[in-house]
């Protein structure tokens, strides 16, 4: 990965770790027509749950500090950006050039022992300036009977991502899906086609800016609109 | 012989001959081959072929009958269910997700709301009725799933009674299934918080009855097949994969047993009071094919296990709730079904249209709206049939999912093709995947 493509380090005290990942206007979140509830003034952020700070109990910090421990003094030494633990669940967000050596560490350190990668998975933030694009990795370690997940980000300007393919072979139809699906590119992924949808459609259908699509269905003389753009409530 | 396949234009090949073979042209194929005087054939098997387990393309590169590489074309069972989703309330989400892998329907359900209901924070206000049906249901669905997958894995390799008896008693498990839900697949029956409905008056008794009818009717499938010269010959040996493969590929459930590795989720991540069950891990440990018709064969029969004990517990809980008791969440009405043969809630609507505007007002707005989720994101995988089985869902505090994703078994496991057929015959690619048993619909979503 070249230089350019990778974003500049986010310093110590400067994390946009509470990041507002949605805005809300309004009651009930009408969409399509007005909000006749006379809240129609409401403004609200929505954040997602906000980063822990260490002890983070059980064996959480077992993890964490073999994860800093192994990773000390070595190029991805400030790989962690944040960790998130919420509803009994851990979240190490990375630094995407730092990934595949992490996942390296992950799977081969003795107190770590992440042997399976479950799953990657995209998620588009429209509203995450500068790191709409997410790719999530859910690992499993057999040995110790933990789940972590890691979260790697990437500005819709520069969709890059490594790929961790050389570590966990199996990420590669994953990483394909999540190519074909969001457009996030994994630099040297053996072989970064499509993978469900056919090799020449345009666009990457789970993006927030790609339509649902669909057409009006019409019963006895009433019509229903596609799913996207009937009046809602979200 | 002259090319009539519009998709297939020799010209659009970078090297060798187009053959278009549609059956009883084989000469024409083959005198062609003798021709170039070369034995490498690149094949096309499938999406349509009914040897490939679904609509699934086989792309095989063979140097005479022995494969030197294989690999997968998926995608043509694609239908979005995922986008689908995050434009449906939290509980509709249930009716797409039921669609994905149509063998396994109960654990799409399942997985889902397992994930909706761990980002509601109500994992320990779900009603044990509500638990103890599921698990029933889950591994009723167990059974009928690896039914499937030992009958057309018998009929890939030309057991035509392995077909034949696995779907019979197939049919008797979805009988269950629609006394129960009402539909004998995508059902939609688990919700959010609970169950749709609480079992018809006398079910429990059915579900006595086949539990006795599979004791006398799966030893049948050990005579049949267990020592079956033909069966053994075809399967042994045949797609193996050892544990490191499995672990770089991702690959669970009966393929990660028949390795010797006892990993099942149900033991070693309990959900929905597992632990409370007395079964056994099945493994085997050839690491081949007939390992893994082995292990399916006997997790029936720990499946069967269960339900009597699922049996005896809801015996004891006859008329409990099925459904959480937050009145935010669980939906309100119980339906029955009237003299009209139409199910219906008269209590309810007595209720909300004669007795309570709030109650009407808050019937209206559950219904129509769904209620909110708070943000975060999890990842609850179970053990299905075919291994984990898992959603990632992201909420974004909305009334609608802001994203899942299903990390389907069959989509993970469908990866080993290549490593369980090259290098060997092109007839045991088939037995390999029927190995694996993949479920288009799960891996395509």
């Amino acid at each position: 990965m070249s230089e350019e493509t990778v974003p500049a380090p986010v310093e110590e005290g400067t994390q946009t770790v509470n990041r507002a990942v949605e805005h809300r206007t309004g009651m009930f979140g009408v969409r399509g027509s007005g909000d006749t509830s006379g809240y129609g003034g409401i403004q609200r952020s929505i954040e997602m749950p906000a980063a822990s700070q260490p002890p983070f109990g059980g064996w959480y910090d077992e993890v964490h500090s073999a994860l800093v421990e192994a990773a000390a003094g070595s190029s991805i030494e400030n790989a962690l950006e944040s960790v998130v633990v919420d509803r009994g669940e851990i979240t190490f967000h990375i630094r995407r050039e730092d990934l595949p050596g992490l996942a390296r560490l992950l799977r081969d350190d003795e107190k770590l022992r992440f042997e399976v990668c479950s799953s990657v998975s995209g998620v588009h933030y429209p509203e995450d300036t500068g790191r709409e694009l997410h790719a999530v990795y859910h690992l499993l370690s057999i040995t110790h009977n933990r789940r972590i997940r890691l979260e790697v980000t990437a500005p819709d300007a520069d969709p890059h991502i490594p790929s961790v393919v050389p570590t966990y072979p199996t990420a590669d139809w994953h990483e394909r899906e999540t190519w074909d699906m969001f457009g996030i590119i994994f630099d040297d992924h053996p072989a970064l086609t499509r993978i469900l949808m056919p090799d020449d459609w345009p666009g990457h259908p789970q993006r927030k800016d790609y339509p649902l699509g669909g057409i009006p269905v019409e019963y006895k003389g009433a019509t229903t609109p596609p799913p996207d753009q009937r009046r809602s409530y979200n | 012989m002259p090319n009539t396949d519009p998709y297939a234009q020799s010209s659009e090949t970078s090297q060798g001959r187009v053959f278009t073979v549609t059956g009883q042209d084989w000469d024409s194929l083959v005198s062609g081959i003798a021709d170039e005087g070369d034995d490498r054939v690149v094949v096309n098997m499938g999406p349509q072929h009914p040897s490939t387990h679904g609509v699934l393309r086989l792309i095989l590169e063979l140097e005479g009958e022995t494969v030197t590489e294989a690999r997968a074309g998926i995608g043509y069972l694609h239908t979005g269910i995922e986008k689908n989703m995050e434009y449906r309330s939290w509980t509709q989400g249930v009716t797409f997700c039921t669609r994905m892998d149509y063998l396994s329907p109960f654990y799409n359900e399942m997985t889902y709301c397992l994930g909706v209901e761990r980002l509601l924070g109500i994992e320990d206000q779900v009603p044990e009725k509500a638990q103890v049906m599921r698990v029933m249901l889950m591994e009723l669905n167990r059974i009928s799933s690896h039914l499937v997958a030992i009958a057309t894995g018998g009929m890939e390799i030309g057991a035509l009674t392995v077909m034949t008896i696995g779907f019979r008693e197939r049919e008797e498990i979805l009988k269950i299934f629609e006394i129960i839900t009402g539909l004998r697949m995508n059902h939609a029956f688990i919700r959010p918080g609970g169950v749709a409905q609480d079992l018809p008056a006398g079910s429990l008794d059915d579900v006595r009855r086949v539990v006795a009818l599979f004791k006398k009717r799966l030893p049948e499938y050990s005579a049949l097949c267990n020592a079956n010269p033909i069966f053994k010959a075809r399967l042994e040996g045949v797609g193996h994969l050892d544990l490191a493969g499995c672990l770089a590929l991702g690959i669970t459930g009966p393929v990660l047993r028949s390795t010797g590795y006892p990993w099942d989720l149900r033991k070693d991540q309990p959900y929905s009071g597992y632990e409370d069950y007395d079964f056994d891990v099945i493994t085997w440990d050839t690491a081949d094919s007939y390992g893994r018709f082995r292990i399916r064969l006997d997790e029936m029969w720990e499946s069967l296990r269960i339900i009597e004990q699922c049996v005896a517990r809801l015996e004891g809980l006859e008329g409990a709730p099925v459904m959480i008791d937050d009145k935010k969440i669980g939906w309100p009405s119980q339906l029955s079904i009237g003299s009209d043969g139409m199910g219906n809630s008269p209590e309810h609507i007595k209720h909300i249209m004669g007795e309570s505007m709030e109650a009407l007002i808050h019937h209206f707005k559950l219904v129509t709206e769904g209620f909110k989720v708070p943000a975060g994101q999890v990842y609850v995988p179970i053990e299905s049939p075919r291994g984990e089985l898992g959603a990632h869902i992201v909420s974004e505090g909305g009334t609608r999912p802001f994203r899942v994703h299903f990390r389907d078994p069959s989509f993970t496991n469908l990866q080993a093709t290549s490593i369980m057929s090259e290098g060997g015959q092109v007839a045991d690619v088939i037995v390999a995947i029927a190995s694996i048993d993949p479920v288009m619909g799960g891996v395509d979503r």
